[in-house]
Order: structure tokens, then C-alpha cells, then sequence
């Protein structure tokens, strides 16, 4: 037995000298890694293998279990001649040698994991991500690690977020001028949001600022400019709360998080406030659903915009985001992107702020349309929500009409968007702040939108502001869209299809079905022997998965924050848990 | 004399009326005492407190201490992960199927000292006598039969069947 294990680990580590004296594919920018790009959120892959015209002969190549049954919420990693992936929580990280005739455990890394963290999250995880020789990822219960990928050893590790408090790491860490930034989720749970940057090299904390609270703690100064006067009064991050409100006022930095080199700034969104019951903190509750600039090296704001003030439905503006070059109506404008949970594709020049256009992407009747002179959504007030009271059929509903995975191609000039559409009945109930449990105050019962499927792949015009087709789901799409060079769109369904669509026309190439549904985020990468792969996470459980799970009961219309109503239609189905699956060309 | 016999219908009806008994406070001796539940190792099952037995099992079968565990179970945020019974980030309560054990014991330690995966601890939050009171109410959450002394109906959002017509093993509807 002894020696089969010492053989074993002489295997091990000799195919890590192998690996180390093979030169890593540095030709390879992450760019042509597909979805793994860190930074412009486009999930865009310049390769052109596959097309239009060969995507139906597309094959699986290779597929891996995962051994975990959570919800396999993000996107594989490709880093020179090796594939990681991350699983839920509680984390496993295999590293995979794509140079095998199927892809091989090179290496896999088990954190000790915190399991009582498991009850403070619903949606699993972003995926690790790659700068110069490192490779860093976020566990769910609050750790940032980096590890040498050649062997899996670990450089540093440290407690970013503490579960203690309420706050998980939700979502991928993005690396820019050496910093590995993140921030924290627990919006539910009442843990106030933040993001922070730590060194890439040691791990070492540079800086943190605060989704609410005193304008030092969120840093705001002197740089701040607003595209909205209101913005620019002292302590709006207190004075828009009920007194002490804001110390456990949500705003959690859960989303992706945008790296604009040559603007030296990042951008991202912030979650809903805390608790869901908005009659509880009455004001603006800023700097709670709405989308943040800040520069680089001290992580000082630059502007903020309001999304959702007030978010009534607590959706939160942690959905996908976009740093697009295109022109804008007569002229190149740096445009930052982002479909909004609320329902509506905001447009913004990227440089202050302002909104461009607003447009809805699904019938909405929450809002009344867009002033776009205030920068605000109109409300439709039969649609308000009081304490006590259950309002009726609010399209969209929580958790919102999409979630982070959009995608863009320049090629097509289409803006390809995952889509929920389910209305809501929303009671709100007075709730009180307890450390460690949910925060919510509100019941949710979900029903799929009046006359339309439950969801959609849209294919989004931006300079229109009107879809320009669409490919209609049976339930909603909860995984993320990749566009290829070659043409195509991919994404995975919750009821376990994974597609091929044409990016200009949205008509249907190839599907494949899995064993469980996909919530993932598809990526496409150049393998070593020069073709083009997809790759993709699959795996239901967390929201809407666990609702397939043996844990939720359908009887229970408000079960997984009201989804279950909607869901009652999806299948029961032995669910072996997740897989990676590859697909290319025979 | 029509005054009359209606009268006397009253009270013998009356008369049929059993009051059900109603522990409002416990004697402080017997409060203490209903925390001293006996686990065993593993922190599944175990016997219930002496003094729990001696008073014939009082928040079972009785509805008043049902409705205190119901009213417990919204002001102390369970709902925010258990929903209404389905489940959300923490699993179903009324599907009949239990991680930790279905027994009062077992429910009971579950809310006092949390569980591993993501169950807080109550104990510094509810009394022992609360703690009971909610352990009965999500005991019939999930039982295979239905309770006469379950709660009604809801005076909030309709979410589920009624607790006094919803045994655990029903389906759901549009499900085989």
C-alpha cells in the first residue's frame, strides 16, 4: 500500500517537472481563453474554428465529474496547458493537463473549508483566475488563496471576509496592477458590503472601502464627482438610512468586477440594501444597487450612479457588466454596459457616468420608463411595497431579469443576454437584525411572466435599444452566454441543455443535453494541439438548483426565495451532480 | 320557555366544551429544567428531560404552544432560510426528511447549539421553554400525519397547505 503510494506521488511529480519543463503557452492571451478573461466582462473569444457552418458536428470531447452537487455557478480557467476548475462549496480545485488524450488530474487542492458557511449562500461560486505564474480564487467561506499552478502549492492564504458577520465570497477575484481585488456577498444576511484589494505577491491588504456608511469609509473625497447633484451632499451613505441602519445595510460587492487599464479604474455594482422589507430603511439607502468607479490604486470612488434607489425588490446591481468600445450615436465612446436585474440594458459613458439609454429587455411593469435628464427609473406606484402588505404581480421578480453572465460581440455588435422572466407577489414583514441569520423580512412567490416562457437567450441591439431576436426557454437561464469570432453564441439551461446558436440570427446549430442543468459560465479555449474547444461547468443545486434538490419541498410556494412555484415544472431527474464537459470538433 | 330551553342548550353544551390546558409561564424550576435534554455522542437523538416526560409531553399535541412556535418561528428569522417549511439556503423542514434526526431531542439541540452546515445556535436568543415551543411546531412541519392542534390557516401570504391538513408525504401539486 506504502509503495503504491510512493509510486504515485513519484508520478505526481514527475509529470510536475514535465510540466515545468515544458514552456508554458505564453503566446496565449487570456484574451484567447474565451470567458477567462479577466477584466472587460465580455465574454468574448476571438477564436474562429467553429462556425455557423461546422457547429452542428460539434462532439463531446471529454467529460469530468466533479464530485460536488452545489451549484456550479462559475467558469473553468484555461492557463497554459491546463484546466482549473473550481467546484462549489465546500471547494475542491483540480487542476487538468490538456495534453493527455483526455484531460488528466494533474494536481487537486482541498481547502479546510468553514462549514458553516454553507447556510449563508445560496448561489455557489465565481471561478479562480490566472496573473503572470499565479492562480487565485475565493473560497465561499471568505478566504482569498493563491497557489503555484504548476504544482498546487500554496503561496499565501488569507481570511478576507468573515462568515461570523454574515459576509461569503461569491464571486471571482479580478486581478489589476498587481492587486487581487474582491469583494464580499451577505446581502441576505444583512453583512454590510465592501470591496477590497490585497497584493497580488503576498496577500498583504492595500485598501478597503464600504458600500454604506461615513464617506471616508467609502471612499469618497475630493475625486468624487457624481453625474447626479444629489450625490455630492456629505455622509449620504448614513444620512439616507434610519438612524444606525446602514451598519448592516447590505450593499455587498457579489458581482463582477470590471479592470479599465487604460483609465486606470475599476467598475462595479453593488448588492441590494438590507433587509428585503424596504419600510424598514426608508430613504435612498445609498451606496446600496447602483454602480461604482473607483481608481485603481486606492480604490477612491469616482462616480457612483443609482440603479435601483430604494431598491423596493431588493435586486441588487450586481448583474453582468461590460466594458464596450463602439460608437455611440455620431461618434467612439468608452461605454460601460449593464443589464440590470430590474429589467432594463443601461448604457453609460464610462468617463462619468451619465446614462445613455435605459431600455427595457423584458415586459416590465414595476417601472414606468426611464428620465434619462434625472437618471432614474419611474415607479409605478401600485406596484410599492408596505409592511404588512402583499403586493401582486411585479414583473420582474427577485433575484431580477438576469444575472452576470451577458456577453458582447464586436463582430455582430449584439449584446447577447440570459434571461429570467417571472413576476412576484411580495409580502413585506417587519424582521429584526440577528447576527448569523437571514435578514430578509419579505415572502416571494414566483410565477413565470404572463404569456411567456420563463426564459430566454435575447439578442440585444444597443444602439437601438430594442432585441433583435430571441431564443425562448422553458424556465429561466441562469448560466452565462459566450460569443465566439466564429459566429456563434453558447449557453447552457437550467433544464441541462447546452446550445449553439448563430450571433447574428439566434437560429439553433447544436444542442447537447447533460446530466444536470447548467448555471455556468461557457468558455472557449486553443488547446495544445492548435483547435478550438468549449468547455462548460455543469450543475444545478443552489437557486434556482436546489429547488431540484431533495432539500426543498414544492409545496412551499415562497421555498427557495419563491422560485419553487416557478419551478414546479422542472423535472425531477436523478441528479448525479456536476460535470466539466469539453466539446470540439472530431 | 323558548328563552329558557335555548338557555339550557347553552349550558350543557358548554358543559361538553374540554378546555385544553394552557401553560402560559412555567415554574422557574421546571423552566430550567426542560434544558436538561441527554444526547448521545454522535449529537442525534437522546432522551428528553425528566420533568418534560413527567408533564405528558406538553408541546406536542397542544395548540397554544404550536402557535407560540409558529409566531417564534417568523420573529426569529427562520423563514429567512427555511422559507415557509420548503427550504432555501437551509433545507426543507416539512418534506419528512431530516439531516440531523426527527426526534424532539434531536430538533430540539439542532436550534440550541446550531448545527455544522450552517445552523446557528439559538441558546443565548430563545429560552429553553421557546425553544420547545418551536422545536413542536417544525416536529409537525414535518410529520406524516396531519395535527388537529396545527395552526389553520395563515393570516399572511398563502404559501403552503395549512399545517393541520399537510402531511408530509403528499405530493406537490403538479408533481407525480
Amino acid at each position: 500500500m506504502a509503495v503504491m503510494r510512493i509510486l504515485a506521488a513519484l508520478i505526481t511529480a514527475a509529470s510536475v517537472l514535465w510540466s515545468v519543463s515544458q514552456p508554458a503557452r505564453s503566446e496565449v492571451t487570456p484574451a484567447e481563453q474565451g470567458g477567462a478573461r479577466p477584466g472587460d466582462g465580455n465574454h468574448f473569444s476571438p477564436l474562429d474554428q467553429l462556425t455557423p457552418a461546422n457547429a452542428s458536428h460539434l462532439k463531446l470531447y471529454a467529460a469530468f465529474p466533479t464530485g460536488s452537487r452545489g451549484a456550479h455557478s462559475g467558469a473553468p480557467l484555461v492557463m497554459g496547458n491546463m484546466l482549473v476548475v473550481l467546484t462549489p462549496f465546500p471547494h475542491v480545485l483540480y487542476a487538468l493537463d490538456l495534453r493527455k488524450a483526455k484531460p488528466e488530474v494533474a494536481w487537486r487542492y482541498e481547502p479546510a473549508s468553514r462549514g458553516m458557511a454553507a447556510g449563508l449562500t445560496c448561489c455557489g461560486t465565481g471561478g479562480p483566475v490566472s496573473y503572470g505564474n499565479h492562480l487565485y480564487f475565493n473560497t465561499v467561506d471568505g478566504r482569498t488563496i493563491a497557489l503555484d499552478p504548476a504544482s498546487g502549492a500554496v503561496l499565501w492564504d488569507v481570511q478576507a471576509a468573515d462568515p461570523a458577520l454574515g459576509e461569503t465570497l461569491t464571486g471571482a477575484p479580478v486581478i489589476a496592477r498587481g492587486q487581487v481585488v474582491l469583494g464580499n456577498a451577505g446581502d441576505d444576511f444583512g453583512a454590510r458590503g465592501w470591496i477590497t484589494a490585497r497584493s497580488a505577491t503576498t496577500g498583504a491588504a492595500l485598501w478597503k472601502h464600504y458600500s454604506t456608511g461615513p464617506d471616508a469609509e467609502v471612499g469618497i473625497g475630493p475625486g468624487f464627482a457624481p453625474p447626479y447633484p444629489t450625490d455630492r451632499a456629505v455622509d449620504r451613505g448614513i444620512t439616507t438610512w434610519p438612524p444606525s441602519a446602514w451598519q448592516h445595510g447590505g450593499g455587498g460587492v457579489s458581482g463582477p468586477i470590471l479592470w479599465d487599464a487604460s483609465a486606470g479604474l475599476l467598475f462595479h455594482g453593488t448588492g441590494h440594501p438590507a433587509p428585503w422589507n424596504p419600510d424598514q430603511r426608508n430613504g435612498d439607502n445609498r451606496w446600496t444597487s447602483g454602480l461604482f468607479a473607483r481608481d485603481v490604486t486606492t480604490g477612491e470612488a469616482r462616480w457612483f450612479v443609482p440603479v435601483n434607489p430604494h431598491d423596493l425588490y431588493a435586486l441588487g446591481s450586481t448583474s453582468a457588466l461590460l466594458l464596450v468600445e463602439r460608437d455611440w450615436r455620431g461618434g467612439p465612446a468608452p461605454l460601460l454596459i449593464h443589464p440590470d436585474g430590474n429589467g432594463h440594458v443601461y448604457v453609460l459613458d464610462r468617463r462619468t457616468g451619465k446614462v445613455l439609454s435605459a431600455e427595457p429587455f423584458i415586459p416590465v411593469n414595476a417601472t414606468k420608463g426611464f428620465d434619462l435628464a434625472a437618471g432614474a427609473l419611474v415607479r409605478d406606484p401600485a406596484k410599492a411595497i408596505r409592511s404588512g402588505a402583499t403586493t401582486r404581480g411585479i414583473c420582474p421578480a427577485r433575484p431580477g431579469a438576469t444575472g452576470a453572465g451577458a456577453a458582447y460581440s464586436p463582430r455582430t455588435g449584439l449584446l447577447y443576454i440570459p434571461v429570467r422572466r417571472a413576476c412576484m407577489d411580495m409580502e413585506a414583514r417587519d424582521t429584526t437584525f440577528m447576527p448569523g441569520t437571514a435578514f430578509t423580512g419579505g415572502n416571494l412567490r414566483l410565477s413565470p411572466a404572463p404569456g411567456l416562457s420563463a426564459g430566454a437567450l435575447v439578442g440585444w441591439d444597443i444602439a437601438a435599444g430594442h432585441a433583435v431576436w430571441e431564443q425562448a426557454e422553458p424556465l429561466p437561464v441562469e448560466g452565462g452566454a459566450l460569443a465566439t469570432a466564429g459566429g456563434l453564441v453558447f449557453y447552457g439551461t437550467t433544464d441541462g441543455f447546452f446550445k449553439a446558436l448563430d450571433a447574428g440570427n439566434g437560429v439553433e446549430l447544436w444542442h447537447f443535453r447533460g446530466s444536470s442543468g447548467i448555471v455556468g459560465q461557457p468558455i472557449s479555449y486553443l488547446g495544445p494541439d492548435g483547435r478550438q474547444y468549449v468547455a462548460v461547468l455543469a450543475g444545478l443545486g443552489g437557486v434556482p438548483g436546489s429547488a431540484s434538490g431533495r432539500e426543498i419541498d414544492m409545496r412551499d410556494a415562497t421555498a427557495a426565495n419563491g422560485q419553487a412555484q416557478a419551478l414546479r415544472a422542472l423535472p425531477p431527474r436523478a441528479d448525479g451532480g456536476g460535470m466539466l464537459y469539453i466539446f470540439a470538433l472530431p | 320557555m323558548t328563552a329558557l330551553r335555548c338557555a339550557a342548550l347553552v349550558v350543557l353544551a358548554l358543559a361538553g366544551c374540554k378546555q385544553e390546558e394552557r401553560a402560559m409561564r412555567l415554574d422557574p424550576p421546571i423552566a430550567e429544567a426542560m434544558d436538561a435534554v441527554a444526547l448521545m455522542p454522535d449529537g442525534i437523538g437522546g432522551r428528553p428531560p425528566e420533568v418534560h416526560v413527567a408533564m405528558g409531553n406538553p408541546y406536542r399535541g397542544n395548540a397554544y404552544q404550536i402557535s407560540q412556535g409558529k409566531r417564534l418561528y417568523e420573529w426569529f428569522n427562520c423563514r429567512g432560510c427555511h422559507a415557509d417549511g420548503g427550504g432555501g439556503s437551509g433545507p426543507a423542514l416539512m418534506d419528512g426528511w431530516w439531516r440531523y434526526g426527527p426526534d424532539l431531542v434531536s430538533i430540539y439541540v439542532s436550534i440550541r447549539d446550531g448545527r455544522p452546515n450552517g445552523m446557528p445556535p439559538f441558546r443565548d436568543r430563545l429560552t429553553p421553554e421557546q425553544i420547545w415551543q418551536l422545536t413542536g411546531y417544525i416536529q409537525m412541519m414535518g410529520a406524516y400525519s396531519a395535527s388537529a392542534a396545527a395552526p389553520g390557516r395563515n393570516d399572511r401570504m398563502f404559501s403552503r397547505p395549512s399545517e393541520n391538513r399537510a402531511p408530509a408525504a403528499a405530493p406537490a401539486p403538479g408533481q407525480p
